[in-house]
């Protein structure tokens, strides 16, 4: 093992090589562009024996990923917001042929304006596609969850896609020390690849063909929600071999910190995860405020059960969105009220939507709000609002 | 495989989407006599619906369980043996 300066983006490249990924396919878009640089890079070197396919879309990009993992092998692309977009139908064709692939999101907003910086838009409009769907809070998380995700994505009882998340510069292109591991400890935890079923030349198979019923076809969209089910487990099972192999877990589908005594949560996704740590912290430090972070690493599966759990034992639940469904509200929030009600815990939730279009977001913002929050629900018993837009103090 | 998915897979084969000839609404009608065995038409037809079989005084069969009626063939029929009807 060694521990190396690296971007978020550098991390995913280490992170695809160490699973000897055979195929990229890829068009440059910021900020995930240098994730396939470093791949380029890689591959010219003679360090991956691997093929780079340059493709004149994202489109495409995803088209010849999915071919490749299709024909057998591992394969793995990397977009960003507009470039996501473009993506979107073929996310749902690779999704539904149940081909495991693998593809970093270095998450940013979407135009217009025409805007580099990080939200979530682009990953959380992504949510109903099939694929898995995660956000790592630190650089070392991005590399480990890259190698995790072709695990789960190959593992008999998932056979989907995964996509792992990354802020747009917070993590992408900020350095942080990485430990990179060997070869032989990712060889060891890897299996070889595993599908549903590989195209061969001389053995014709048609995918996608009109179906002949459409209960059956019903069927297959309710296979995907069987198996998104399903990867709960082994998102479990593999974090905690990783954790064996490494030491590093992440508590699989959740983490809760501080938690154990808590009356309040705050709930999240992505890097500033870590500055609500700082401001649970900071609360607790100078107000006594009982407050614990609930990281959410999953969107997809979601982590209905964990939420639960850690909601059993609170007042109340302040979640931070970083991209809206204008008219409704933000999707993390969303997600949690919903199960939480469906499953008849009833406690006052309040969605934040903040950081939107890349403003930026201090752990003093967050401590700021989840204040006023917690003297709300003091006072009042519930929350004023269910949904308020956080500019900044 | 260890565990069953339900899987958007099928093995090509005649009919694999069912009979598409009942999409026509034109049918091709062949007058043999008029047939010079240029073979056109057989080249053409973008869903190979039209064989060579040279059975009697005709020369290509046309498969009407497949045949969309899309009217390739009688166009490019240098002979115009092969003449677009409605059905019904």
């Amino acid at each position: 093992m060694a521990v190396r300066p690296l971007t978020g983006n550098y991390a995913v490249a280490w992170g695809a090589r160490l699973s000897r990924v055979k195929v990229v396919a890829a068009y440059p878009i910021t900020p995930q562009t240098t994730i396939v640089e470093k791949l380029a890079q890689f591959i010219e070197s003679g360090e991956m024996d691997a093929k780079m396919i340059r493709v004149e879309s994202e489109h495409s990009a995803l088209a010849a990923t999915f071919g490749a993992a299709a024909g057998g092998v591992r394969a793995f692309t990397a977009t960003s917001s507009h470039g996501l977009m473009y993506m979107h139908e073929m996310l749902w064709w690779t999704a539904g042929a149940r081909i495991p692939v693998v593809m970093a999101v270095a998450t940013r907003t979407m135009g217009p304006p025409w805007n580099i910086w990080t939200d979530h838009s682009d990953i959380m409009g992504q949510r109903d596609t099939g694929w898995l769907v995660m956000m790592a809070e630190h650089n070392q998380e991005v590399l480990d969850m890259t190698i995790q995700m072709f695990k789960i994505t190959e593992d008999p009882r998932v056979f989907l896609p995964g996509i792992v998340g990354l802020d747009a510069f917070i993590l992408s292109h900020t350095t942080e020390p990485v430990d990179i591991p060997e070869q032989e400890l990712v060889d060891s935890f890897l299996p070889p690849r595993r599908q549903p079923y590989v195209f061969k030349a001389g053995d014709p198979l048609i995918m996608g063909n009109i179906p002949s019923s459409l209960e059956e076809n019903m069927k297959m969209r309710w296979d995907i929600h069987r198996s998104m089910e399903e990867a709960k487990k082994v998102i479990q099972k593999v974090d905690a071999e990783w954790e064996r192999l490494t030491g590093r877990g992440y508590g699989g589908l959740t983490e809760c910190y501080r938690c154990s005594d808590a009356q309040y949560l705050v709930a999240g996704i992505g890097a500033w995860v870590g500055d609500m740590r700082e401001a649970v912290d900071y609360l607790r430090e100078e107000f006594g405020v009982k407050i614990g972070v609930l990281k959410v690493r999953f969107v997809r599966p979601f982590p209905r059960e964990d939420i639960l759990k850690w909601a059993s034992s609170v007042k109340a639940i302040a979640v931070f969105d970083r991209s809206v469904s204008p008219g409704s509200a933000g999707p993390l929030f969303l997600d949690i009220a919903a199960h939480l009600m469906a499953s008849g815990t009833m406690l006052p939730i309040k969605d934040l939507l903040a950081g939107l279009t890349g403003v930026d977001v201090t752990y003093e913002d967050i401590a700021n709000a989840l204040l006023r929050f917690v003297s709300e629900v003091e006072e009042m018993g519930t929350v004023k609002q269910p949904i308020e837009w956080y500019f900044g103090r | 495989m260890s565990e069953e998915h339900v899987l958007p897979l099928a093995r090509p084969q005649v009919g694999v989407s069912g009979k598409t000839g009942t999409w026509r609404v034109i049918r091709p009608e062949v007058d043999h006599s008029k047939c010079i065995k240029c073979a056109l038409c057989w080249l053409h037809c973008p869903e190979s619906t039209i064989d060579i079989v040279e059975e009697g005084e005709a020369y290509i069969k046309i498969d009407y369980d497949y045949c969309k009626g899309c009217g390739i063939c009688a166009d490019v029929c240098p002979t115009k043996a092969i003449r677009m009807v409605p059905e019904g």
